[in-house]
């Protein structure tokens, strides 16, 4: 396979109805700063929307944030949708306000990476670079 | 025209396999393809070879104009009138590449998300990856990618312009470019770059002040200007049938007036 150079792609949003986010934009901001290329949907998304937009963009994570409580709902459908398309390649990471009985469950059902506050940017940074690029 | 994405990932693997899901439509395979040809892949020029011609109708649309002049939003009204023809859409969506990092924010999507859902929509941002020209070097192949994937339209969105950013010309058959009111007087409308490559000059917002000085400007050194108010879908009929004109009153292939322009500069 012939070695490629291009940057990261990471889908950058919130889904369902949350509308913090000044957290994520600045972990977008720092993932540009770090070289990568950042699609971000915004607001308000469904799973089913994310999803259609990783694989229309050829993504290779899926970077979520979740401050509402509904983390386990969604995650795991954007997951299972995620498989349904056969694009379970694409990493899935997140972070938000997710107490830690909620963590083993959502690791195993194959959310990379859990973000939860007190993080600092370095980690995520260091967490996305270390991504192997798909294609 | 978007078939079962099931069970594609391994024959992603190979040039062929790839070229036969473009064809098919399949969004894995127009996405991965895609990607190799803005990594400079080899396997990127196998597939477009493989492509060859089978492309050929669909009509690439350029919209490009000032930053935050509107050119996502009237995208997205545009989108959603073609939808109503029942025609088919493919996006891509041009943002900068950081000189310092080479990261960027590729953010033009947001405003067309409603779409993320529809079948008959397909929306791809490009980063400019050190282009100056308003376009990404993988622009014109990504383009022809749609072409073959059978959409029956392409916009393409170049990252917010000023004056001497006109790659687009080079890309789409029909360009158009998106004015703000309020931006500079009558010699503004004068000068040389941009507007010379534009079919149609829109001036978006038009509800705002200013907006007939500018219409009147324009008009006086550009034949066909038109006003829209994007986000209230005001002016959006009047731009379709505009660009449709221009698609039955020019039938040269998209490439010729690039040509001329080239040839003129050399």
């Amino acid at each position: 396979m012939t070695t490629i150079t291009a940057p990261l792609r990471i889908l950058i949003g919130k889904v369902g109805l949350d509308g913090h986010d000044r957290g994520i934009k600045l972990v977008a901001r720092a993932l540009r700063d770090a070289g990568m290329e950042i699609i971000y949907t915004g607001l308000h998304q469904t799973p089913e929307q994310i999803v259609s937009a990783a694989i229309q963009e050829d993504v290779d994570a899926i970077g979520l944030s979740v401050l509402s409580g509904s983390h386990n709902t969604l995650f795991l459908r954007v997951l299972e949708l995620l498989k349904e398309q056969d694009a379970d390649d694409i990493v899935v990471f997140g972070g938000g306000i997710i107490p830690n009985e909620d963590i083993p469950k959502l690791h195993a059902a194959g959310v990379r990476a859990l973000f939860r506050p007190g993080t600092t940017m370095a980690d995520i940074v260091d967490f996305v670079k270390a991504i192997q690029p798909r294609a | 025209m978007l078939s079962s994405e099931r069970s594609i990932r391994k024959e992603m693997a190979s040039p062929d396999g790839l070229a036969e899901h473009v064809k098919a439509g399949r969004v894995r395979a127009i996405s991965r393809t895609i990607t190799l040809l803005e990594a400079g892949n080899p396997m990127g020029r196998e597939i477009l070879r493989q492509l060859g011609d089978s492309g050929g109708r669909s009509h690439a649309i350029g919209i490009t104009g000032y930053p935050g002049a509107g050119k996502s939003t009237l995208i997205d009204r545009l989108i959603t009138a073609y939808r109503q023809q029942d025609k088919t859409v493919g996006v891509l969506a041009v943002d900068m590449s950081s000189p310092f990092t080479g990261g960027a924010i590729l953010g033009d999507r947001i405003r067309m998300q409603d779409h993320a859902l529809d079948k008959g929509v397909y929306v791809h941002s490009l980063a400019t990856r050190g282009q100056r020209g308003g376009v990404s070097a993988a622009t014109r192949d990504a383009v022809l990618v749609l072409d073959t994937a059978g959409f029956d339209i392409v916009l393409v969105e170049t990252v917010g312009v000023g004056q001497g950013e006109w790659d687009i010309a080079e890309v789409a058959k029909t360009v158009v470019v998106v004015v703000a009111p309020g931006l500079g007087d009558e010699i503004q409308a004068m000068k040389a770059g941009i507007l010379e490559v534009a079919h149609i000059v829109v001036v978006n917002k038009a509800d705002h002040d200013g907006a007939e000085t500018t219409l009147q400007h324009l008009r006086d050194w550009h034949p066909c200007v038109l006003r829209t108010v994007a986000v209230k879908g005001e002016g959006i009929p009047e731009l379709i049938a505009a660009i449709a004109h221009h698609q039955q009153a020019d039938p040269l292939p998209r490439h010729v007036s690039s040509q001329t322009i080239r040839q003129s500069l050399h």
